[in-house]
C-alpha cells in the first residue's frame, strides 16, 4: 500500500478491535479507498492525535467527541461527526435497585450508596449522575458514589465496570447501580441479574453514543468517500456482516450531534474537561 | 384510527412474562409472521418491559414506538426491520438430507446434510469429499448392524470363570495377545485418520468408521486384559511386524488403505480369531476371540461394500488395487514376516501340550489356518472382479504378518 488516503484512529478497548478494522481496511481498499488505521490505548491520546496531524478521522466515544469539539472550537477550528451506528442513537441509562430494596425513587437514595461505572463512562457515570443532579439529588452531598472502574481512558467501552456494579448490587454492597439499557437487557438475558431480582427506579432521557469525528483539515474527498462506502455496507453481504456483528450494528447512519447535550452538561458540572478540552478531573487515570 | 385496520395489525400480549424470562421468544415468533416493514402490536406488563423491548429492537434493527397504558401495561408498535432475512441471502443448501452429493463443498462445513448454511461460514478442508472415493451403498445398514452388535467387555466376558492352564500354554497365549494388541492398534489408527479427513456430509461412512474405531478400542482392551490375567507382562513385538503394520498407515488413499486393511488384513484376522475361538485353551480367550471376529467380519463387509462401489463407478481402479498389494509386498520383502514366536505360540495353542504327537496336530492346524486365510483372500478378490489367476497370485502376496 502506498501513502494512505485516509488514516483513522480507533481505541483498542478489546482484542476484537483489530479483527474489525483489519476487516474493514481490506474492504475499503478493495473499493478504491486507501484506508489505514492506528490504534490507541485510550481516547485522550486519540483525540490529541486529531490535532497534531496523526489521524484524519477518529472513531470516537461520545466523551471523546465532546473533547474534540471543545479543543477545535478553542483553536478556531471545527470537527464534524460524519457517521454513527444505528445502535448509537437514542440510548438510555437506568438506575437499578434490588427488587426488595426500600429505595422506591431517586429521593430514597438519600445517604445511600450508588454504584457507577468507570470515571470516564458517559453511560454508567457521567450522564446518570447529571440526570440525578437535575432532580436535585446530588452525588457527594445526598448520597455516596462507589465507582466500578474497569479501564480508564476507554470511556466505559469495556462492559466490566457495569457488570461489577450489578454484581455488587446483588451482593448488597451498594444500594443502587447505573447501567445502559442494553446492558440491563443483556444482564437479564445472561443471568447476571436474575429476572425479578432488580427494579428500575429511574431512567435518563435518550442520548447518542459514538461517532466518526473528522480532524480539522481532514481531506474532504477521502472523508466523503469513506462515509459513502460506510453507508453502503450491507448487512446481507457475508463479507462485512461478521464485522458489523462484532461492532454491534445493522447499518451505518449519517452522524448527528443532537444527542450529546446531556453529556456536555455533565462534563461541565463534573469539571471533567475545561471549555478548551483540557483535562480537569485530577482523579482521572488512563 | 380505523378500527378494522387496527384489528388487522398482528398482535402479541406477553402479559406478565418478562422479556428476560422467555417472552422474547414470543415476540420473535410473532414478528416472524409480519412482513418486513410491517407492524406488530406488542403489549406487556412485566417490569422493565418497555426498556427491554426498546433495547432489543435497537440491537435487532426494528423500529419501535412505545406508549404506557393504565395499570402498568405498556404497548409498542414494532416495525419489522429487514436484517433477519439479510443473514440468509445467498445461503447454501448442504445437499439433500436423504441423498449424499457427488461432492461435498468445504463451505458446508459441519452442517447437517440438507441444512441451510449462512453465506460466509468458514470453509473446512476435508480431503475426503468426493462420494466416489469413499462411499458404500450399504454403509447405513452396516452402521445399524454395528450399533446393534456392540458388546460390553465387562459383562459379555466371563472374566471370573476359574480355569487351569499349563504355564507353557499361558505363555503362548500371552505372546499371541501381545501380537493381537499391536494389530488392533493399527486397525484403530487407520480409520481414525480417515475419520478426521472425511467430510461429515457422508455421515453414514463417518458413523461406520467411528464405530469401527470403538470396536478396535474394545479389542485392544480385551486382549490387554487377557494378556495380564495371570500377572504376566506383554511379550515380544518384532520390527518386521511393525513394519508391516506401518505400510497400512502409509497407503496412498482411502480406498487402497481400506482394501489392504479391511479386505485383506481384517479378512485374514477373521480366520485367525476363529482359529483362536476354536483352539483357545481357556473360556476367556475363546469368548473374546469369538466377539472380536464378529466385529471384524463387519469391518470386512464395509471394506468390500466400499470397494465394490468404487469399482462400479471406476472399473480401472482395479489396477490401483493390484498395485497397492504389489507395492506393499515389495516394501515388506526385506522384512522377516510373521515372528517365529507368534507362529510357535499358535502351534502350541492348537497342540495343547508339548508332546510330539500334540505338536504334529497343532502344526497341521496352523497349516490349515494359513490355507484358509489364503482361500478367503482369494474369494474376496474374485468377488471384487479380479480374474482367477490374478486373484490367486495376489492373495499369496499378502503379508505373512496376517494383518
Ligand atoms: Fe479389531
Ligand atoms: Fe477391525
Amino acid at each position: 500500500m502506498n501513502q494512505p488516503d485516509l488514516i483513522m484512529g480507533a481505541v483498542a478497548y478489546a482484542p476484537k478491535v483489530v479483527t474489525i478494522w483489519e476487516g474493514f481496511k481490506t474492504w475499503f481498499q478493495k473499493r478504491g479507498l486507501q484506508f489505514d488505521y492506528v490504534l490507541y490505548s485510550n481516547y485522550e491520546a486519540q483525540v490529541e492525535a486529531q490535532f497534531n496531524g496523526s489521524i484524519h478521522l477518529a472513531w470516537n466515544s461520545p466523551l471523546a467527541w465532546v473533547r474534540a469539539d471543545r479543543i477545535a472550537r478553542s483553536l478556531g477550528q471545527s470537527v464534524q461527526a460524519v457517521a454513527m451506528r444505528d445502535t448509537d442513537r437514542d440510548l438510555r441509562s437506568v438506575i437499578v435497585t434490588r427488587a426488595d430494596s426500600p429505595v422506591q425513587s431517586i429521593a430514597d437514595l438519600q445517604d445511600r450508596t450508588l454504584g457507577v461505572g468507570a470515571i470516564d463512562s458517559p453511560q454508567a457515570t457521567l450522564i446518570p449522575l447529571h440526570h440525578l443532579r437535575s432532580a436535585e439529588v446530588v452525588d457527594g452531598r445526598d448520597f455516596q458514589v462507589r465507582r466500578f472502574d474497569a479501564l480508564g481512558g476507554k470511556h466505559g467501552d469495556h462492559i466490566g465496570g457495569e457488570r461489577d456494579a450489578a454484581l455488587a448490587l446483588l451482593r448488597g454492597e451498594i444500594d443502587a447501580a447505573c447501567m445502559i439499557d442494553g446492558n440491563l437487557l443483556a444482564f437479564g438475558l445472561d443471568g447476571t441479574l436474575p429476572a425479578g431480582s432488580t427494579r428500575v427506579i429511574s431512567q435518563t432521557r435518550p442520548y447518542d453514543h459514538c461517532n466518526f469525528t473528522t480532524s480539522p483539515d481532514a481531506p474532504a474527498y477521502a472523508i466523503s468517500q469513506f462515509v459513502d462506502l460506510l453507508l453502503s455496507m450491507r448487512w446481507d453481504d457475508p463479507k462485512v456482516r461478521p464485522l458489523l456483528e462484532l461492532e454491534g450494528l445493522k447499518q451505518w447512519l449519517p452522524g448527528r450531534t443532537s444527542g450529546y447535550a446531556a453529556l456536555e452538561r455533565a462534563v461541565d458540572e463534573d469539571n471533567f474537561y475545561g471549555p478548551d478540552g483540557s483535562i480537569r478531573n485530577a482523579e482521572y487515570r488512563y | 384510527m380505523d378500527p378494522t385496520a387496527a384489528s388487522a395489525t398482528p398482535s402479541i400480549d406477553t402479559e406478565a412474562l418478562g422479556l428476560d424470562e422467555g417472552a422474547l421468544l414470543l415476540v420473535r415468533r410473532a414478528l416472524a409472521q409480519v412482513p418486513v416493514g410491517g407492524n406488530l402490536l406488542a403489549r406487556g406488563r412485566a417490569p422493565n418491559w418497555e426498556l427491554h423491548l426498546t433495547a432489543w429492537c435497537r440491537q435487532q434493527g426494528h423500529a419501535i414506538q412505545t406508549s404506557a397504558l393504565s395499570d402498568g401495561v405498556c404497548e409498542a408498535i414494532v416495525t419489522r426491520g429487514p436484517w433477519a432475512e439479510g443473514r440468509w441471502r445467498d445461503a447454501l443448501t448442504a445437499g439433500q438430507s436423504q441423498l449424499p452429493a457427488p461432492s461435498a463443498k468445504p463451505e458446508w462445513g459441519l452442517a447437517a446434510r440438507g441444512a441451510t448454511v449462512e453465506a460466509g461460514s468458514p470453509a473446512f478442508n476435508f480431503t475426503l469429499s468426493n462420494r466416489d472415493e469413499l462411499w458404500a451403498t450399504t454403509a447405513d445398514e452396516i452402521y445399524a448392524q454395528g450399533v446393534a452388535a456392540q458388546w460390553d467387555p465387562q459383562t459379555a466376558i466371563d472374566w471370573d470363570t476359574p480355569f487351569e492352564i499349563d504355564p507353557e500354554i499361558e505363555a503362548a497365549v500371552v505372546q499371541v495377545m501381545t501380537f493381537l494388541v499391536e494389530n488392533e492398534n493399527a486397525a484403530l489408527i487407520v480409520p481414525a485418520r480417515h475419520l478426521g479427513q472425511l467430510h461429515p456430509h457422508y455421515r453414514e461412512v463417518q458413523q461406520v468408521l467411528a464405530l469401527q474405531c470403538a470396536d478396535e478400542a474394545r479389542h485392544v482392551e480385551v486382549f490387554t486384559r487377557r494378556l495380564g490375567m495371570r500377572g504376566r507382562q506383554p511379550m515380544l513385538s518384532t520390527a518386521g511386524g511393525q513394519a508391516s503394520l506401518r505400510t497400512l498407515l502409509q497407503a496412498p488413499d482411502f480406498s487402497s488403505a481400506t482394501f489392504l486393511l479391511s479386505v485383506l488384513g481384517e479378512g485374514t484376522f477373521v480366520n485367525l480369531l476363529s482359529f483362536l475361538h476354536e483352539y483357545g485353551p481357556d473360556p476367556v480367550t475363546r469368548q473374546i476371540c469369538r466377539l472380536a471376529a464378529r466385529d471384524e467380519a463387519r469391518h470386512v463387509a464395509f471394506g468390500m461394500a466400499h470397494l465394490k462401489y468404487r469399482l462400479s463407478v471406476e472399473p480401472d481402479y482395479l489396477a490401483r488395487l493390484q498395485n497397492a498389494i504389489e507395492q506393499r509386498h515389495e516394501a515388506l520383502a526385506p522384512t522377516s514376516g510373521l515372528n517365529e514366536e507368534v507362529f510357535d505360540a499358535l502351534i502350541l495353542i492348537a497342540a495343547g501340550s508339548l508332546t510330539p504327537a500334540a505338536i504334529a496336530r497343532g502344526y497341521a492346524a496352523v497349516q490349515r489356518l494359513k490355507l484358509d486365510m489364503a482361500a478367503g483372500r482369494k474369494s474376496r478378490l474374485l468377488h471384487l472382479g479380479f480374474p482367477a489367476d490374478q486373484a490367486q497370485r495376489l492373495a499369496d502376496l499378502h503379508t505373512r504378518n496376517f494383518m
